[in-house]
């Protein structure tokens, strides 16, 4: 009996185990935005072809930064698969903290990925997250009010252009503000558009010696002009804008023009989500003295963690999620309009995502043209358009975003706040070792 | 034989305890030491990582002597920070107390409807900190959708943008609305409890209701009203949710309060060391109003 019982055990015990050895599970951390919404409905498809369980925890952008930063430096090895983009990946992969994507599978074409998205995710020439879409910023106009007031944007406006417009379609009776524009502190939020602005006045945001350019005479005009429109020709709150909200006034047609990612062409274009689905026009995102670094690039990808003992399925799931498949899949079962953009050359060729999205062509120049290096009129020490791709950018522009908030709503002159936002930098970055 | 009962009785009162001592406390120490060390260790960890300089996202760390404290007290806005978190402690402390002690006189005695308003006046406080302050952000203070607003527009009033023009008094307004039931159900209980043979002799005796007021009700309340001032001085100190779904500590730093510092420092920008320095420092404001209190109050108690 004793045999038996022992017998009867070891069978158990053995059978867990060979169950376990099955059935992976992998843990993916991503980011509430829609096309990521959309890949959780469709990886239940994944998980009936492949038999790999997937978890997920979707989680908004900076929640997700805070968690998957904490256990990726601390080495937690909750996730097997995590949602970074063109920030992290450079940094984490100089780290060695993300398994770099050596060979793909021979049907997955690689090499079919926008080269600058490629490079911008890629560290000493190895590629160390996969994106899932890319975008730049591109202005939204309302065709139809710039019609009616007898106006023609420009395919390449300037930021004394847009003013101009907003002046001229600002109209507190029917309820439209002449422009639409982030207000919300945070490196991701208001800097994310400022940055831009402050490249395309003629500055930098370090000077090459890492000391802090923010309070220089083109930021300093580069903000006045910001705190300046947006309080006259903006909604009010703008303050407490973000993407989202903006998104809403722009789809509810509450904005004449909105500064923004590509992305939300999709969305705008979308007659299910939008009012003015049929009355959008597409133009670059201003310049102004400057020419360059006007328009933002930035990726959501897909990474692996060293820690991650699954990084051959992680591998196998990623390529499903951002192969040319996928995408026609989206395409076909979603309509065109809101499949992931910006990674492939194929997507920007297939002749049923161009017709159905007005918005491609404009999408894809925005992209190209947007270079990590060269942007800016003086010369910078690090890589980045809106933002520099160093651990360190976070505190700094967290800060330098709300002082400016401050400035917006009047708690500050633009001139403290920037000078403020310089002195905590040089002090950041002094304690860093940058600055000797 | 009865001498015998005797004796046993009388050693019996003698108690065993008195010639065999039991020793307390090794039947403590287990529960004490788990205490201990969960007090303890995060505070030993904390104080470790604020000597070293240490971002999140550059490791490794550092030894930096007191470079993160050097940091701490050298920012501009320390200042502001420690003002706007002692400002987010007294002020909704003023209100509810004031407020508390409104409603629980008013709800002393009965009324018609009186269970209904009771319920009304509680409910407040199990709704949680980050939906109370998404409901007033959104629904009431909002200068587009808010009812606030549409109250303003109905005058012919410019709708107050609250989180733009007036950060702290919006903050201190949500808090205060999420703790006038808690002031209100201790004042309440403890209005309750006094001995209504005291207001009749104070009323025989002439006393208009306002001098009843102050000199028979009052005095009763002190008590209560000191554990009140302890408890919310405890809350009120780590304002946190709030704060992060409203405003994140702006404009500027007009709303941040040393735990949104913390909080900004370690989880927005990475730095472990300098939020670790923040954290030893929050320890010492939280202790010195501590010691203020209990200096003050502990006659009450």
């Amino acid at each position: 009996m004793f045999k038996n019982k022992i017998a009867a055990i070891s069978a158990t015990v053995m059978m867990a185990f060979g169950v376990d050895a099955q059935a992976t599970t992998l843990t993916i951390a991503t980011v509430n935005n829609p096309d990521m919404v959309v890949m959780q409905k469709y990886s239940a498809q994944y998980e009936k072809e492949t038999g790999v369980t997937l978890k997920w925890l979707v989680l908004d952008e900076n929640t997700l930064r805070q968690r998957v930063t904490t256990d990726i430096a601390t080495k937690g090895g909750q996730f097997d698969i995590i949602t970074i983009g063109l920030y992290e990946t450079p940094i984490w992969g100089k780290q060695g903290w993300l398994q770099p994507f050596e060979k793909f599978s021979d049907k997955y074409d690689v090499n079919d990925i926008l080269p600058s998205v490629k490079d911008a995710l890629s560290y000493q020439g190895k590629m160390y997250s996969v994106p899932f879409y890319a975008e730049s910023a591109m202005t939204f106009y309302r065709k139809d009010l710039f019609e009616a007031a007898g106006l023609k944007m420009p395919e390449n406006p300037t930021w004394t252009q847009i003013a101009d417009f907003a002046k001229k379609l600002d109209n507190k009776q029917t309820g439209v503000h002449g422009i639409c524009i982030r207000g919300l502190p945070g490196w991701g939020e208001n800097m994310a558009l400022l940055g831009l602005v402050g490249n395309v006045f003629g500055g930098t945001q370090f000077n090459m010696n890492w000391t802090s350019a923010v309070n220089s005479k083109a930021w300093n005009n580069a903000i006045d002009f910001y705190v300046n429109l947006a309080n006259k020709y903006g909604p009010p709150g703008v303050v407490g804008n973000g993407f989202n909200e903006n998104l809403n006034l722009m789809a509810e047609g509450k904005c004449a023009m909105w500064n923004d990612a590509t992305v939300a062409a999709g969305l705008l274009f979308d007659p299910k989500r939008s009012k003015v689905a049929d009355k959008l026009g597409f133009a670059q995102n201003p310049v102004e003295t400057w020419n360059k670094g006007g328009a933002w690039l930035w990726a959501w990808s897909l990474g692996i963690p060293s820690s991650s003992k699954n990084g051959d399925e992680a591998r196998k799931f990623i390529e499903w999620a951002t192969s040319k498949e996928y995408i026609n899949m989206i395409g076909e079962k979603e309509g065109w309009v809101t499949i992931p953009p910006g990674t492939r050359k194929s997507t920007y060729t297939n002749q049923k995502y161009l017709a159905a999205a007005p918005f491609a062509a404009p999408t894809l120049k925005a992209i190209e043209s947007a270079s990590l290096v060269d942007n800016t009129a003086v010369p910078k020490p690090y890589t980045g358009i809106n933002f520099a791709i160093i651990p360190e950018m976070q505190a700094i522009n967290n800060y330098l975003g709300q002082q400016i908030a401050g400035a917006l709503t009047g708690k500050t002159t633009v001139k403290a706040a920037l000078d403020s936002a310089a002195r905590n930098s040089d002090k950041i970055m002094t304690k860093a070792g940058y600055i000797k | 034989m009865k001498m015998m009962n005797t004796s046993t009785i009388h050693n019996k009162s003698k108690s065993p305890r008195s010639k065999q001592k039991i020793r307390v406390w090794p039947l403590l120490l287990p529960s004490v030491s788990v205490l201990a060390i969960w007090a303890v260790v995060p505070l030993v960890l904390t104080i470790w990582y604020s000597f070293q300089n240490y971002n999140l996202q550059a490791p490794p760390a550092v030894f930096g002597g007191l470079i993160n404290f050097e940091f701490l007290f050298t920012d501009g806005d320390l200042p502001v920070v420690v003002m706007n978190t002692l400002v987010m402690v007294f002020g909704p402390m003023l209100i509810t107390v004031i407020l508390g002690l409104a409603f629980a006189t008013l709800y002393d005695g009965p009324f018609p409807g009186r269970s209904i308003a009771r319920l009304l006046v509680i409910t407040p406080f199990f709704v949680m900190p980050t939906v109370a302050a998404l409901v007033w952000k959104n629904l009431f203070f909002h200068p587009v959708w808010g009812l606030l607003a549409w109250a303003e527009k109905l005058v012919g009033l410019e709708p107050i943008d609250w989180f733009s023009s007036h950060p702290m008094l919006a903050i201190i307004i949500i808090v205060s609305w999420l703790w006038t039931p808690f002031s209100t159900l201790i004042l309440l209980t403890a209005l309750q409890s006094l001995d209504r043979e005291q207001i009749e002799a104070a009323r025989m005796d002439g006393a208009k209701s306002v001098s009843r007021f102050i000199y028979v009700v009052l005095p009763h309340l002190r008590r209560p009203v000191a554990v009140l001032l302890m408890l919310e001085t405890i809350f009120f100190l780590s304002t946190y949710a709030e704060i992060y779904v409203t405003t994140m500590g702006g404009p500027g730093a007009a709303t941040t309060n040393i735990p949104f510092y913390i909080f900004s420092r370690a989880l927005m920008g990475f730095d472990v060391g300098l939020a670790s320095a923040a954290g030893i420092f929050a320890i010492l404001i939280a202790n010195i109003v501590a010691f203020f209190f209990v200096r003050n109050l502990s006659e009450q108690l």
